[in-house]
């Protein structure tokens, strides 16, 4: 196979480029097919502004308004990412804790399963009241505990889920358990894990964001976007939303990036080629 | 006596469930350095336990076990045996040279020994060329080659193998029949084979061990006397086809009875 892609290497990499960019085609044409539609059918049915403003005003706002947005969606996008790492962290060790005692498991994953049911959102009021309306921190651990249930959950799976006779055969070298974690159950955990800090990057951000809505500084994103849509300024709202997409988005390919920096050597990053 | 055994096994025990399930009874063999053997019995007959029980992974509960003059528990510890299963259980995130180097690397072996050590090993398994490839990229058959190079790669007296060809279509597996037993030949070690397959178990092994099962215990040992090497030939010759009736007959219960088909015809 590699003897033949060698001389035609460039005419591969262009046809790779050209195929790209055809992929992506039918989803760029919904996107302005979609953008148009919504132009087009806010001006002919004469919809009010503060129900729903033409796309070409939400954008003239983004660029308007720039530096508060951007501003404001740094602040709230730091909350999420201090919420990520603080919830990230602390469930993959109790993760490891809980793989290595499987007892202590069986004790603490029912409730670890029953809590992640429980809409935590609901909670922000408290932990307004608990950190302080204006601490960042009464929002970081709103995302924190948003974050925490889905990894604990799949990054136990990845660490348990091992073939017997990989247990086996590393007993059979006189390994210990700690070698057994090293060598085979976290290398094991990391595709469980992956797939989980993606789904705890997008509810980081969701947590801050609502968090917010509860009240914080006026430099933060979800404060803005619940004060401009009190003062009817639907464009200043809209914009806002766009730049807490924007943010999510970069959150999640950057985790995804990670992904795929780590392991190399999964099927998926071959295949993706 | 016993220290030259290579493995030695006494009043052999093993029940599982509370004693409510005897997997392995009464079993004593002896098994001498350089022999292969395979242990061969029906589904649940125990074969893969007394295996186990071999490389220290399951405890009897019953008897004594010494390999290489020594406890069963010791022997692992001093890295005695390599073990390959039925499925390869080859790490996905390492490439192949790699999970032929893994027991080095836990033994502490310097870098340029393992890759020394790789090195011959890829040529002893035929897969020089691949070192640079992840197990998924490999057929069944190439990754059970890694995992008996892998099995072999710290030169232990004993190799210990459960079923290893079991899930590789027919051609495969007498290909790598003939590989192993050139393999054997080359490295003077013994070997501890369980199979399903009559025809595979009097090709490869001196002895053949056959086990009854509930509860499991040794009913016939049966020499292999085909000369040495095997080869292609060694499958058409009629000692092949005797000794592979006799080793059937004996499965089915001695004296050519075949108690399961009689008790369906009634």
């Amino acid at each position: 196979m590699s003897a033949i892609a060698t001389p035609v290497a460039g005419e591969r990499l262009l046809g790779r480029t050209m195929r790209g960019v055809r992929s992506w085609l039918p989803a760029l044409a919904v996107l302005v097919l979609g953008i148009g539609l919504w132009e087009g059918l806010v001006a002919a049915l004469d919809v009010q502004r503060f129900l729903l403003p033409p796309p070409s005003d939400i954008v003239r706002t983004f660029w308007d308004d720039r530096d508060a947005l951007w501003g404001a969606g740094w602040y709230t996008f730091k909350e999420a990412l201090g919420g990520f790492v603080i919830g990230c962290s602390a469930a993959i060790l109790v993760a490891l804790v809980l793989a290595r005692w499987r007892g202590l498991s069986s004790a603490i994953m029912p409730y670890a399963i029953a809590a992640n049911a429980v809409p935590i959102i609901a909670f922000a009021p408290i932990t307004n009241q608990w950190f302080g309306l204006l601490n960042p921190l009464s929002k970081m651990v709103i995302a924190a505990v948003l974050c925490f249930f889905p990894v604990l959950v799949n990054m136990l799976r990845g660490l348990t889920s091992v073939h017997p006779s990989s247990i086996e055969l590393m007993r059979s070298y006189a390994a210990g358990e700690v070698e057994i974690f090293r060598r085979v159950r976290i290398p094991n955990s990391l595709p469980y894990l992956f797939s989980a800090l993606k789904v705890a990057s997008v509810l980081a951000m969701i947590g801050a964001v609502v968090g917010e809505y509860f009240g914080g500084t006026q430099e933060a994103l979800g404060v803005q976007i619940r004060n401009s849509a009190a003062l009817f300024a639907f464009e200043t709202a809209w914009a806002a939303i766009l730049v807490a997409s924007i943010l999510g988005i970069c959150f999640y390919l950057a985790v995804a990036l990670v992904e795929r920096m780590t392991m190399t050597w999964h099927p998926s990053a071959r295949a993706a080629e | 006596m016993t220290d030259a055994a290579a493995v030695s096994l006494r009043q052999l025990g093993k029940t599982f469930a509370a004693g409510e399930v005897t997997a392995l009874q009464e079993i004593d063999l002896e098994i001498q350095p350089g022999e292969f053997i395979s242990l061969i019995g029906p589904s649940g007959c125990g074969k893969s336990t007394l295996l186990r029980v071999i490389g220290d992974l399951i405890r009897p509960s019953t008897g004594e076990v010494v390999v290489n003059g020594k406890s069963a528990q010791q022997a692992r510890r001093d890295g005695d045996y390599g073990i390959v299963f039925q499925d390869a259980v080859l790490y996905d995130w390492r490439t192949v040279a790699r999970n032929i180097a893994l027991p080095l690397e836990m033994k502490g072996w310097s870098a340029k020994r393992r890759d020394e050590r790789v090195r011959e090993l890829m040529e002893l398994v035929e897969l020089t060329g691949f070192e640079k490839r992840h197990p998924w990229e490999l057929s069944g058959g190439m990754q059970q080659r890694v995992s008996i190079a892998r099995a072999l790669s710290f030169s232990p007296a004993l190799l210990l193998m459960d079923e290893p060809f079991g899930a590789l279509d027919e051609m495969t597996r007498e290909r790598l029949n003939g590989e192993l037993l050139r393999i054997w030949q080359e490295t003077g070690c013994t070997v501890v084979f369980v199979t399903h397959s009559i025809a595979e178990a009097v090709f490869l092994s001196t002895r053949v061990v056959v086990m009854s099962p509930r509860p499991g215990r040794i009913t016939q040992l049966i020499p292999i006397d085909l000369s040495q090497p095997r080869t292609w030939e060694t499958r058409e010759e009629p000692r092949f086809f005797e000794l592979v009736t006799e080793l059937r007959e004996a499965l089915h219960g001695g004296s050519g009875r075949e108690p399961s088909l009689r008790a369906a015809a009634e």
